[in-house]
């Protein structure tokens, strides 16, 4: 574990990553202790500039809404959807490729064909469908990016699994006669893991822009602000006012950016071959 | 003794006469179509698009002014027996069709036999009609079962357009190949229509008004997107944009162009109005003092100023202050969060959840659902937003599967034809849009609108309606809001444009580009 800081560490970008990812971890958690007034709430007159009036510093939007404020709330939305659509792609996606790659054969083509039939769809007009068929909530949001994105995590683990299976010690806790569901989950899983954290800091990131898009077209949680509600809402008044836009646009290139450059430095920090080069 | 409404020919040059401007001939206009009508045949297809169209190529029997007062269109005079059960119409003389024929009475008569099969409304607004006759070529009869004082008012040239009978007698009028070349007998004759692209309309050198129109014709330009049609303006490409045509929020910056003219005017006949269906079934909203609350909670004043960039009017009632009868002697509800946290409180209101379901009608309608329901928020209650889509939303609204929801509908200058609906007991029906959705049910109101609509004189009817109009304030079935106006936007240099109360529907008639 100390190693794996020091190799993260070691890496300029993953520090930057995790630092801002940490600093939008604490607004979303701690942002409405500190702003306690609802993003919602029409404060001063609309279509305020920015650093005019030091009560609403980013300015307002067309309603007379704190910029800051939708800023401030915007990232617990994002950061929620993010996460959690996330865990629950890895839910749906881990136990199906661990099961399709320990198995092999008919369960393999059974599964994987099941997981080709989704993504064959593009991702993104396949999200659209399934909020605007479900009503835009939070859980429909979460509900729909999970679905279309846990087949590469099928995919990524199914290989990772074929390759583990014939291991040795793989091998010996067949033949110590250990049950599958303990092969699977003590012996295989442990070490496929890595591949799976980057790819899950990945998706988070994905997840976020993926938030971001369905709220500006319009299929946000109405009940809930989020980025990309304001960049979609401020689109239309771009020439009129560009901060509406702008700010949040920049969260949003922000953090996902943030989770990249994270996944990034959990690459080189989990990847056995690249941290031996670096000794 | 006939009450006499004498014609006064000047009636129709008043507002040219204002400009002490003399008008100037030719020059063809530009104007925004949107969306792209269905079809141009007015006594089939009634949808907005159509009307602004096709109110240029045919004629109704009266015009209304921006007051709603009759004047003449086809008929040049007309006369209303002292027990208000006929009506008698002289027709203009000398009128032609486009093509060549002469306009007589028994156009009047087949119009009106075809409008009772083919339009909802005409049909609707013609129950109390018991026969209609011609004496003669130039003069028309209508015979009521009973007096209904907005009869004066259903003749207008969407409500009731007058179509030629030797083109459509002995055809079958929904099929008719002639529906895609309309012929009128208005100012503007059908010339081409390229889907997708334009409508042209050129100058009709028989039209019956010596000297009109000024202009050689009219250009229908169909641009499907919201920002390309402002586009379209600012380069030039456009010169007229009907309300609707841009998006709210760029209406103050296309405003401020240099050598542009905006007004609200032209919807007097139309008066559409904005209010939030209260579903007075549901437990919470059942209750009275709840109602109230909303109507002082919600900032209309806010709505009007910033939403819709400030134009329109806070409604006071049922009625638009542009339809007859209106009063604004009733109950008021001005902004006052405290006064409705109070009635929350009397009403035992414990915070139970509320569904607010905004139109999905674009931008504006969902900014405006957001600062409804933060003024909500603001004062207690617990509000839920649904987002849907049109179908989704006449599907829960016809459900009653709402608690508060967004609408605008017109009202057509008289209570008989366009706010009774809303209120009535017999109204409500399960399946239908736009009666009275939201299940209020008060026989003393049911009363009042069932004697309004037939009573006479109009001093009586007045009396009937301002004290419907009490009542129903008092009572809070919906929560009205806004009375809406859609600003049309035009270059300065057309002049004249918007003189009725259908506005651009029937305005080119007496429009001129100043060179």
């Amino acid at each position: 574990m100390k190693k794996f800081w020091k190799l993260m560490l070691r890496n300029p970008g993953g520090v930057i990553g995790l630092v801002i990812i940490t600093f939008a971890i604490f607004i979303a958690l701690f942002g409405q202790m500190i702003f306690p007034t609802s993003p919602w709430r029409m404060v001063q007159r609309p279509f305020l500039p920015p650093f005019t009036n030091p009560m609403v510093t980013l300015g307002t939007d067309a309603l007379g809404r704190d910029v800051f404020a939708g800023l401030i709330y915007g990232a617990r939305v994002s950061l929620l959807v993010g996460l959690v659509s996330t865990t629950v792609a890895l839910t749906i996606g881990v136990p199906l490729g661990a099961i399709a790659g320990y198995f092999g054969g008919k369960v393999d083509d059974a599964l994987m064909r099941f997981t080709e039939f989704f993504q064959t769809i593009p991702s993104f007009p396949l999200a659209i469908v399934l909020v605007a068929i479900l009503q835009p909530s939070i859980y429909s949001i979460v509900g729909s990016i999970a679905i279309v994105s846990w087949p590469p995590v099928a995919r990524l683990v199914r290989g990772e699994v074929l390759s583990l299976r014939t291991r040795e010690y793989v091998q010996a806790a067949i033949v110590t006669g250990q049950s599958n569901t303990w092969i699977i989950s003590r012996e295989i899983l442990p070490n496929a893991l890595s591949p799976v954290i980057v790819l899950a800091s990945l998706m988070v990131a994905n997840a976020i822009l993926l938030e971001s898009s369905l709220s500006f077209l319009g299929l946000g949680d109405p009940n809930l602000m989020s980025w990309g509600y304001m960049v979609g809402a401020g689109r239309t008044v771009i020439r009129q006012a560009w901060w509406i836009t702008v700010f949040p646009g920049v969260a949003i290139l922000i953090s996902v950016l943030g989770m990249n450059l994270i996944g990034e430095g959990l690459n080189d920090a989990l990847n056995p071959r690249l941290a031996k080069d670096s000794r | 003794m006939l009450k006499k409404f004498v014609l006064a020919l000047a009636l129709s040059g008043v507002s040219t006469m204002a400009l002490a401007q003399e008008p100037k001939i030719g020059g063809t206009i530009n104007a925004v179509i949107q969306p792209e009508p269905p079809g141009l045949m007015l006594a089939l297809v009634q949808n907005g698009p159509t009307q602004m169209v096709s109110g240029n190529i045919y004629e109704g029997l009266l015009r209304y002014s921006k007051t709603l007062e009759p004047q003449p269109g086809l008929a040049e005079s007309w006369t209303i027996s002292p027990d208000a059960k006929t009506y008698t119409f002289k027709l203009k003389q000398g009128v032609t069709w486009h093509d060549g024929k002469p306009f007589t009475a028994a156009d009047v008569l087949f119009s009106i036999e075809t409008l009772k099969v083919t339009h909802a409304r005409a049909r609707n607004n013609l129950v109390q009609l018991d026969k209609v006759e011609a004496p003669d070529d130039y003069t028309v009869v209508f015979t009521l079962k009973q007096p209904f004082g907005p009869f004066i008012g259903i003749f207008e040239v969407g409500s009731m357009p007058i179509i030629p009978k030797h083109i459509y007698e002995g055809t079958d009028v929904k099929t008719n190949p002639a529906n895609n070349t309309p012929i009128g007998t208005g100012p503007f004759m059908f010339k081409e229509w390229k889907k997708g692209s334009f409508i042209q309309l050129v100058k009709n050198p028989n039209y019956h008004v010596k000297g009109k129109p000024y202009i050689d014709g009219i250009y229908w330009q169909i641009i499907p997107d919201a920002a390309a049609r402002s586009v379209a303006y600012e380069t030039g490409k456009v010169d007229v944009l009907p309300g609707g045509s841009i998006e709210n929020f760029d209406v103050p910056r296309v405003s401020k162009l240099p050598n542009t003219c905006v007004t609200g005017d032209g919807w007097e006949f139309f008066s559409p109005m904005a209010w939030m269906w209260l579903n007075n079934r549901s437990p919470v909203l059942a209750n009275k003092k709840v109602r109230q609350a909303i109507m002082y909670a919600v900032d209309r004043e806010f709505a009007k100023d910033v939403i819709w960039n400030g134009l329109g009017k806070v409604a006071t009632g049922p009625s638009s202050s542009a339809i007859k009868f209106y009063t604004d002697n009733v109950p008021k509800y001005p902004y006052d969060p405290a006064k409705a946290k109070a009635l929350l409180k009397e009403a035992g209101y414990k915070g139970e959840k509320v569904r607010l379901m905004p139109l999905p009608y674009g931008e504006t309608w969902s900014r405006w659902g957001e600062a409804v329901k933060q003024n909500l928020v603001d004062v207690g209650m617990n509000i839920e937003t649904i987002a849907t889509d049109v179908p989704g939303s006449n599907q829960k609204n016809m459900e009653w599967d709402y608690d508060i929801s967004f609408t605008y509908l017109y009202q057509y200058g008289d209570p008989a034809l366009g706010v009774g609906r809303n209120y009535v007991t017999s109204a409500i029906q399960k399946g239908q849009l736009f009666n009275n959705l939201e299940g209020y049910s008060n026989p003393e109101v049911d009363k009042l609108f069932e004697e309004g609509a037939v009573a006479t004189p109009d001093s009586k009817r007045k009396e009937i309606y301002e004290k419907v109009q009490k009542i129903l304030v008092e009572d809070v079935p919906v929560a009205w809001q806004l009375e809406l106006q859609f600003p049309t936007i035009t270059n300065c240099k057309i002049k004249n444009l918007i003189t009725t109360g259908i506005g651009v529907n029937d305005g080119f008639r007496d429009a001129w580009i100043d060179k």
